[in-house]
């Protein structure tokens, strides 16, 4: 991990300057290396996923630094670990942007975590990208979301399941964690299956905390629900909780082909960590597939590999990537292209530059960042588990689908609809 | 020495009523001047540092940061928790590893008028987010009134205060001593914990409470509001320590080392230690609540993760370091901690809880007395040197 | 009393099916691997003799009716597994396997090629051996195919293979309540022998049957299904009983009505026996857990009196030292991985139980009598134990797999679920109980730490060297510690935090046992587990824990001794 000696350069130099009545602050627009923020757990139950994206951070960081950098100036990461506490992450991404002046942010997973740092971010106003797909409901100045809004991944999930395809589920299961993304994605689905005519005792909500291990009762539920019709259970839980979620699953001898179970957070990082063969045929839902086979794909595949054995990353010879891994590179990029589009990292002008900037992303499509809603048009992947832990593409849009942030689905966003 | 004689006319003469002072120990002065000198100094020193940062500008040699004001206003909110706890630790050996609940409930009752204020800023019936995606469709029964401050500051005195009388009343009056207590507060704070993280539960769940934007009108990030909060939190700080002071200094103090010291004789003395327990946990929990209030606006944030049990027990470390039983200990030793903290998450993050770990073990080990009572040791040995 | 009756009669039955099931050894993989497995088997079996020829006899399966498996229609690909499944020709199942398996291949030309399990690559058609060419696919299949596969295979197994095979055939097919299938299930009834199968087939024919044009074969398929136990026979039921818009039921015949109550009656107490008995299970298994965690914390706690804060970290060293275990044997022994575990276990409690007594010698040993204090240094060890592996480790959880023989399920009474991992665990736990019982029961130092507990003093003077006692009984509540961790690391995450989870629940154990006896720790861990586990149902899992853990302040408050105290004289 990168230690953080920023403060005392920063202190040091600050003193020097003010000496001098200079601004640090005027380094931002001149020569100098360019502070990026990287703001992930590196310990705690979100580890498991938000490792591997600091680590894609640091070796875009490093692809682009190769390549003269940003406007001829180096970016220089500065890492830090909340520790999955969401108080934490307010903490740091304050102390990024007002003591170690980073001029963007990389960072957050869980909704939670996002929620907490916003206040920040408009407060400073600073700008944050975030990788993650979420459950949407949310558009703010600040930032720019690289991963899926719920029509972008939910909703074409659950159509599939219920499509012949997908092995027309007449009853669902919505298991999540309990916090805010898989609450609103809920109710999201829920409005959703509504309007296909499935009644609300076709639906069950459950929900665990944060860090839940103990998966027996849930899954009997499941099949005795199960027990009443064809059913697909849609799982929004996060973190490791995934991990004995699916040994149970595979235990308990719940085959897809009975009780499909798609999953949003769950990606080839997360069941690195599980026995895949009895999983097979599961599903998730993503923008982005290791599996997809493309020029594109095949080099950040073989980028990040190299990435992992010379920086000697845990278990470096079984590295894979994900759709987050992927979303963080696009953001990267994208800023890249923005700053040298405006010329400069004050803040407002780089959101203004955002808007349209196009990348030839690893899914095979050209991602564009919207002009207005902040949000990147991305394709669609519905993908099997497959028994070596890597994704069976077995459904895809035909190109990128537009965001819809508000959800038409929730009431109160009939007005919004135009964003 | 003549014997006792047995005329009545004699005895008669004899004052029956000797004056209860002339048992009592000598009155103990609040402070002695030396101690008084140093609070009086640090907290003017402290009370200049939000004017510095609101006269001089970012970029000045004398301007202190407003990230250093909300630190501070922390580690003072710290430092109360920490006294609250050395008056049931300290001075009557209840050992609570759970007063963190208390600091939360505080900090909980506050935050939810400053959420109430936030919504209402959004629009008149709105509701905080994190009900909207519950669908609920107004507050539910507990959160009624909360949009008065008045009432809130009500609640902050009553959360904490009413939790601990309950608890107190049965777990005192059953006799539970030492390490079983210690682990039922544990207990106490780790199902309310996972009682706050569900959703259903009414509080924001994981979120917490989060982007607050005004409290009594004023705009909540605002210098000046941030400088307000921290100088109503030294004067509170003040305030409990000469109060904790006056507390322990008078005869129900003596009580309270008695049972710290020994329960059974002190029972056997005719004291029932049940009531001045529960009155000093009481109190305890709302000095807590009162803490956990001023917190959450300089924070920003609340989270059930404040009632987690690590949480607690860092409280203890606080007053175990600076030295527990003296009040000027656990202030001192909230404000090292936490500084250690600080710096070692910001430099070194991977060795801080090394650190930590050893602050526990050499403190319990080699410094029961705490800072403060090395400090007063090292003052002994000095005076012995100079007397011989 | 008749209720006990039936409970021992349940259990009777339960251990009759146990051993039945084991002595058959019903195989752990999949549903829908299972057949293919068998077949596989069977395959093997066959081919085994004419190994050499294998390219001569084998069936030559035309390209023609190959290429609809790597259509995009999925409808197309499903008529081309049906096709191939009704060739019911050993190579046309082998074909349909390695499709399953992901082994059959599509060039870019459309032609079809087949890779066997040692990975040798042939052309179906005419048989040659060949390598993958570069331009080769894998052909990959979705659920909907898969059923397809699992049908078209079992149609075949039906008739042939072994018991098992023809069990999981069976069984297979029961979901499929497809009228086509009724002539190839008669056939397979004519020709069954085995009981058990003659009465699934039935089962399988009333499925089917319910839905006839004839009322009275309806009627007798809803009164065979009164002995139905899968519960996908229910959705079928109760379609009978759905009604329409204008106020008649899909069944017209009302004594067809009244058979199809009747069956779902029966089917329904059968299910909520069997939900009943799985919470039992799920709360013997949730109490083996706590059992383990907590059974070191009580044996030092009640030695010596102190409560060890850093216990979790003992039971997440135990976890590391099995995730180190199982590294070196996939390094250097990998063909017998799966026996790491026999190999973790000395391992995980010799690395505990040195932890545990460096932790006694160095820091405990100077706290005694001063309980709060060692609270608080515990603490501080357990943070220093906890940071010390994340770096050692990494932050991140270290994946430790099940060994095979620890992985699936067996299907007991028709429906009860047992996975063998928390089977293995929950003997585990007695083992270690009975092994402590031994050791603190019938060891010479068993004696002494009896002794020491009891009056440390007096033993004292008697000749016990306790400073010795205390440390080798540290060293055994860590070494069990340790073994816990083991077991831990078989259900759950393996990370530096796992300790955190654990500590609150072996507290609770601990005080509610009482450290009298073992009995207590024994007791009090599988009542907790079982009480969670029926609140569970009811409340959720969270609530489930706040309310066992308000209970048990509540209990304190009562008996603060616990459930079982130790006998003595003494005021406090």
């Amino acid at each position: 991990m990168d230690r953080r000696t920023v403060i005392k350069q920063f202190a040091a130099t600050a003193g020097a300057l003010a000496a001098g009545g200079v601004s640090p602050l005027a380094l931002a627009q001149g020569s100098g290396p360019i502070k990026v923020g990287i703001l992930h757990s590196l310990s705690g139950t979100m580890a498991i996923s938000e490792t591997s994206l600091k680590d894609v951070a640091l070796m875009t960081i490093e692809e682009i630094n190769a390549k003269g950098g940003v406007m001829g100036r180096k970016l220089e990461p500065v890492v830090v670990d909340p520790a999955s506490n969401w108080p934490l992450f307010a903490e740091k991404a304050r102390g990024l942007i007002a003591q170690d002046k980073v001029s963007v942010v990389f960072g957050c997973w869980t909704s939670v975590s996002r929620k907490s740092v916003l206040p920040v971010f408009k407060e400073l106003n600073s700008l944050l990208f975030y990788p993650v797909q979420y459950e949407g409901e949310e558009l703010e100045k600040n930032v720019f979301y690289t991963g899926a809004a719920p029509n972008q991944q939910a909703i074409p999930a659950v159509e599939y399941l219920m499509s012949k395809d997908g092995g027309g589920a007449k009853r669902f299961v919505l298991l999540g964690t309990d916090y805010v993304y898989p609450r609103t994605t809920n109710k999201i689905l829920r409005a959703f299956l509504h309007s296909k005519g499935v009644k609300d005792s076709d639906i069950d909500e459950v929900y665990t905390p944060f860090g839940h291990a103990d998966y027996q009762t849930i899954v009997a539920n499941i099949k005795k629900f199960a027990a009443g019709g064809k059913t697909a259970v849609v799982s929004t839980i996060n973190g490791d909780s995934n991990v004995p979620f699916y040994k149970e699953l595979g235990n308990a001898g719940l085959k897809a082909t009975d009780v499909p179970v798609v999953a949003f957070s769950v990606g080839e990082e997360e069941l690195r960590g599980v026995d895949t063969k009895p999983l097979v045929g599961h599903l998730a839902a993503w923008n982005y597939f290791q599996s997809i086979k493309n020029a594109n794909n095949a080099a950040f595949i073989a980028k990040w590999r190299a990435y992992a054995k010379a920086k000697n990353l845990p278990n470096a010879a079984t590295v894979v990537t994900n759709d987050p891994m992927e979303a963080t590179y696009i953001g990267i990029h994208m800023w890249k292209q923005a700053v040298e589009a405006a010329k400069t990292t004050d803040v407002e002008k780089v959101i203004a530059a955002m808007g349209g900037q196009t990348f030839d992303a690893p899914c095979g499509f050209k991602v564009t960042m919207d002009k207005t809603n902040h949000h990147l048009h991305k394709p669609v992947f519905i993908g099997e588990i497959k028994a070596d832990g890597q994704f069976n593409v077995v459904w895809k849009t035909k190109g990128p689908v537009r965001a819809q942030p508000w959800s038409p689905f929730i009431a109160g966003n009939e007005d919004k609809q135009k964003i | 020495m003549s014997s006792p004689t047995h005329d009545p006319a004699v005895l008669a003469a004899i004052p029956v009523r000797p004056s209860r002072e002339s048992f009592a120990p000598p009155r103990a002065r609040l402070f002695p001047p030396i101690v008084w000198a140093g609070v009086l100094v640090v907290a003017a020193l402290l009370a200049v540092l939000p004017l510095l940062n609101l006269v001089f500008p970012a970029g000045h040699a004398l301007h202190i940061s407003a990230f250093t004001i909300a630190l501070l206003g922390k580690f003072m909110c710290y430092a109360i928790a920490a006294l609250a706890l050395d008056l049931v630790w300290g001075y009557t050996g209840i050992l609570s590893l759970g007063h963190g609940l208390f600091f939360a409930l505080g900090g909980y009752a506050h935050g939810m008028y400053l959420m109430r204020a936030t919504a209402a800023a959004q629009g008149a019936d709105r509701l905080p987010d994190f009900m909207n995606f519950l669908d609920w469709k107004a507050y539910p029964w507990f959160w009624s009134f909360t949009d008065h401050f008045p009432y809130a500051m009500l609640l902050v005195v009553l959360a904490p205060g009413l939790l601990a009388l309950v608890f107190g009343f049965f777990a005192f009056r059953s006799r539970i001593k030492g390490v079983y207590f210690s682990i039922i507060t544990q207990a106490l704070t780790f199902a309310a914990m996972l009682l706050f993280f569900r959703n259903e539960t009414g509080f924001g769940g994981n979120n917490g409470f989060t982007d607050f934007r005004e409290i009594l009108g004023f705009s909540i990030t605002a210098p000046g509001t941030k400088a307000a909060l921290y100088l109503l939190t030294l004067a509170i700080l003040l305030g409990a320590l000469v109060f904790a002071r006056g507390l322990t200094q008078s005869k129900l103090g003596r009580v309270l080392t008695g049972i710290r010291d020994g329960e059974t004789r002190l029972m056997f003395v005719g004291y029932d230690p049940h009531w001045f327990k529960l009155f000093i946990w009481t109190v305890s929990a709302v000095l807590c609540g009162i803490a956990g209030a001023l917190y959450v606006p300089q924070v920003g944030i609340i989270n059930p993760g404040e009632m987690s049990p690590a949480n607690s027990i860092e409280m203890v470390i606080w007053v175990a370091t600076g030295g527990r039983g003296t009040l000027i200990g656990p202030i001192i030793g909230a404000g090292v901690v936490n500084g250690l903290k600080t710096w070692f998450t910001g430099v070194f993050p991977e060795f801080w809880l090394y650190a930590l770990g050893l602050i526990f073990v050499l403190v319990t080990l080699f410094l029961p007395r705490g800072i403060v009572g090395l400090v007063l040791m090292l003052r002994e040995r000095l005076q012995a040197r100079r007397a011989a | 009393m008749h209720f006990l009756f039936s409970l021992i009669r349940l259990l009777a039955r339960l251990m009759a099916v146990v051993s039945d099931a084991w002595r058959r050894q019903v195989s752990s993989a999949s549903g829908v691997l299972r057949p293919i497995a068998g077949l596989v088997l069977a395959c093997a079996l066959l081919a085994v003799v004419p190994q050499h020829a294998h390219a001569a006899t084998a069936t030559p399966i035309p390209q023609t009716l190959l290429a609809p498996l790597a259509a995009d229609d999925t409808d197309e690909r499903l008529a081309g597994i049906a096709a191939l499944g009704e060739l019911a020709s050993p190579a046309a199942a082998a074909v349909l396997d390695a499709l399953g398996s992901d082994r059959l291949f599509a060039t870019e030309s459309g032609r079809i090629l087949i890779q066997d399990a040692q990975g040798a690559v042939s052309d179906p058609e005419t048989g040659e051996t060949l390598a993958l060419p570069e331009d080769a696919s894998s052909i990959s299949i979705n659920n909907r195919l898969r059923v397809g596969i699992a049908n078209a295979l079992a149609a075949q197994q039906i008739l042939t293979g072994d018991v098992p095979t023809r069990l999981a055939a069976v069984r297979s097919l029961q979901r499929d309540v497809d009228p086509e299938r009724a002539p190839l299930l008669r056939k397979a009834l004519e020709q069954e022998k085995d009981p058990q199968i003659i009465a699934l087939l039935r089962l399988a024919l009333a499925n089917i049957d319910l839905v006839s044009e004839d009322s009275a074969t309806r009627l007798s398929a809803a009164q065979a299904l009164a002995n139905a136990t899968d519960a996908g026979v229910k959705t079928v039921l109760a379609a009978r009983l759905v009604k329409e818009a204008d106020g008649s039921y899909v069944e017209p015949d009302a004594s067809v009505r009244a058979a199809v109550r009747i069956a779902l009656h029966r089917l329904d107490i059968h299910l909520s026996r069997i939900e009943w008995l799985g919470n039992l299970f799920y709360g013997a298994s949730l109490g083996s857990v706590l059992l383990l965690a907590a059974l070191g914390l009580a044996i030092t706690f009640g030695l010596m009196g102190i409560i060890n804060m850093a216990h979790g970290e003992l039971l997440m060293i135990g976890a590391y030292a099995t995730y180190v275990v199982q590294y070196l044997f996939r390094q250097f022994a990998p063909g017998f991985t799966d026996w790491y575990l026999l190999a973790a276990l000395p391992v995980a409690f010799a690395a505990s139980a040195l932890v545990g007594m460096a932790l006694e010698r160095s820091v405990i040993r100077w706290l005694y009598g001063r309980p709060l204090e060692t609270l608080l240094a515990t603490w501080g060890i357990s943070l220093i134990l906890m940071q010390g592996v994340r770096s050692l480790f990494g932050a991140q959880n270290v994946e430790v797999g099940n060994p095979s023989w620890m992985s699936g399920s067996m299907v007991v009474l028709d429906g009860l679920v047992l996975p063998y991992n928390r089977l293995v665990i929950i003997g585990f736990s007695l083992a270690v109980v009975v092994l402590v019982w031994v050791l603190l029961n019938r060891t010479r130092l068993g004696l002494f730490v009896r002794a020491v507990t009891q009056n440390r003093r007096m033993a004292s003077c008697v000749g016990v060297p306790t400073g010795r006692v205390d440390m080798l009984t540290f060293g055994l509540g860590s070494g069990i510690a340790g073994l816990g961790g083991v077991a831990l690391s078989q259900l759950g995450n393996v990370g530096p935090d796992l300790g955190q989870a654990y500590i609150v629940d072996s507290f609770m154990v601990v005080v509610l046992g009482g450290v009298g006896q073992l009995a207590g720790t024994v007791i009090a861990a599988i009542g907790l587990g079982e009480i969670n586990k029926f609140l569970e149902p009811y409340s959720g899992a969270v609530m489930a824990k706040i309310t066992i853990l308000v209970l048990i302040v509540l209990f304190i408050q009562k008996r603060p001794q616990g459930l079982f105290a130790l006998k003595g004289r003494s005021v406090e």
